[in-house]
């Protein structure tokens, strides 16, 4: 399943592994601040209307 | 606008705020250099353009905050914003005020100063006609930069953070000129696209400028 | 909704979009198919790439980085062009969502930019021999870089938000000049110093004429990295539509 990589192998999985490890940090770091973002707004919200 | 412009030479000469400094900053950067790299004279020689164009331009960045940041603090800008002169021309006054007591200063010290880098006097000159060129834009630049951090506390990192990648062009084109005379090949290029660096700063930049000054002062 | 104008111009309808409610409207109803669409194609893409392409003759193995670096670069220059273009509509316009969006695209612009040059470094020490060569394209990613930092950093020291945007924009606007003006000046300064003699990637592939094998997957990654910068841009402009009207709430009830 593995393609050969031949000499270069290292050069082509360090690529890899580190674009999707910055692409997954950028993810996560989005996602976390948009739930954050929401529920303090909902929880807000839900104050003001009461 | 004049009156502005001279008050700014006037203030920064006698306090002795940024004029002395800047030179005085800009011989350490080039006596600390033979330290850094071995007193070898004909590696000096090779290094002493852009050696001497990066002192110049950090000496430079060292008195951005002072453009407006005092006037900021007591109030003269508001004063200044409420003045039938527009904020464009505050702008000019004060980059040109900029320019003259550390770019001007810079420029004629520089031929000097590369004497001591065993850099030849002839190509010092030349040295001293691409600051001349280029130091304008450093000053426009730097004056821009510092209308935007104007509201910011302790904005000197930040300042320099954003005029730095804007310096790049200048010091580019600077120390090519002096390099390519340094191989006796044709340097005129250069300095001509140094010139139009100066001269596009001066054109766009004042309208950037007095933008960014009349929302920090809104 | 506006039924006095028989027929509403294109334009009237696409500023509507901007307003941040209607914003909040369909980019909530936008988000997953772009999610979606993000992963199906970058996976696709990359998973392409990296299985079932053949190596090149020349390069060897290392032509799959291209499936990486060349999406990356692109989506880096488009960031940019995108916060400008972001800022110029808030300064003409005054649409709140636009600067929004002009300030949840730089983070993903300054990793897009880190992800290029990273995969460039890698990619260029067994090809040219070394890491890093002052190459005009490597070094114009660099001044990008830093031109990302700083609007980022002008960001998150203003603390009113509308100084702040207002200020950024003016900063995005003279950098996008700087930055190509940078461009030109880093191309006079390197072709004085090595004639040209650094081959750059997409030189090369052009003069190649990249075959098909390795044109496809690039394609569909292109497409995966652009629609991932799509989804997170989404995400990130919805985020700071909230946290403005979080921080409008919040105002509200201190002076309550």
């Amino acid at each position: 399943m593995m393609p050969d990589l031949g000499k270069y192998a290292l050069e082509v999985n360090s690529s890899y592994v580190l674009s999707l490890l910055a692409l997954a940090v950028i993810i996560g770091l989005y996602a976390k601040r948009s739930r954050a973002v929401k529920r303090d707004l909902a929880a807000m919200e839900a104050v003001h209307d009461a | 606008m004049i009156h502005l412009f001279l008050r700014d030479v006037g203030l920064s000469v006698r306090s002795g705020g940024g004029f002395g400094l800047a030179l005085i900053f800009f011989l350490i950067v080039v006596t600390l250099i033979p330290f850094a790299l071995g007193p070898d004279q004909s590696a000096l020689a090779v290094v002493a353009p852009g050696v001497l164009w990066l002192g110049a331009l950090l000496a430079c960045l060292l008195s951005l905050d002072r453009i407006f940041g005092l006037d900021f603090e007591d109030g003269t800008l508001d004063l200044l914003a409420t003045s039938p002169l527009p904020q464009e021309a505050v702008y000019i006054a004060k980059a040109a005020a900029h320019w003259l007591t550390t770019g001007l200063p810079l420029a004629l010290a520089a031929p000097v100063l590369g004497v001591l880098l065993n850099l030849d006097f002839e190509i010092g000159k030349i040295l001293g006609l691409s600051l001349l060129l280029g130091t304008p834009a450093l000053s426009l630049i730097g004056a821009f930069g510092a209308s935007l951090t104007l509201g910011v506390k302790r904005g000197g990192l930040l300042l320099s953070l954003l005029v730095l990648p804007l310096y790049v062009p200048s010091l580019i084109f600077g120390a090519q000129a002096v390099r390519l005379a340094g191989q006796g090949l044709a340097y005129d290029g250069a300095l001509v696209l140094l010139s139009a660096i100066s001269l596009g700063a001066a054109a766009i930049l004042p309208f950037a400028s007095g933008a960014a000054l009349r929302i920090n002062l809104r | 909704m506006n039924n006095r104008s028989i027929a509403p111009k294109f334009w009237d309808r696409f500023w509507r979009l901007a307003n941040p409610k209607v914003f909040m409207g369909w980019s909530g109803r936008a988000l997953p198919w772009a999610a979606a669409a993000a992963g199906l194609s970058l996976c696709s893409g990359l998973i392409w790439g990296y299985f079932f392409t053949p190596d090149d003759i020349r390069q060897g193995s290392t032509v799959k980085i291209i499936y990486l670096h060349v999406p990356a670069a692109l989506m880096a220059i488009n960031g940019y062009l995108l916060m400008f273009v972001g800022a110029l509509v808030w300064l003409i316009r005054r649409q709140h969502v636009s600067v929004l969006a002009a300030k949840a695209a730089a983070p993903v612009g300054m990793v897009m930019t880190l992800i290029a040059l990273a995969t460039g470094a890698i990619w260029g020490q067994p090809m040219w021999g070394t890491y890093w060569v002052w190459d005009p394209r490597l070094t114009s990613f660099l001044i990008l870089f830093l031109f990302y930092v700083g609007y980022i950093a002008l960001w998150a020291a203003i603390e009113d938000e509308d100084t702040a945007a207002d200020l950024t924009s003016v900063l995005a606007i003279v950098g996008a000049v700087f930055a190509m003006l940078s461009r030109y000046a880093v191309l006079f300064w390197n072709q004085g110093l090595h004639q040209g003699t650094t081959v750059t990637m997409a030189d090369g592939a052009q003069q190649d004429n990249i075959s098909n094998v390795f044109f496809q997957p690039l394609l569909l990654s292109m497409a995966g990295f652009g629609l991932l910068f799509l989804t997170l841009l989404l995400i990130g402009t919805r985020t700071e539509v909230r946290s403005r009207r979080l921080k409008v709430l919040q105002a509200r009830e201190r002076m309550e």
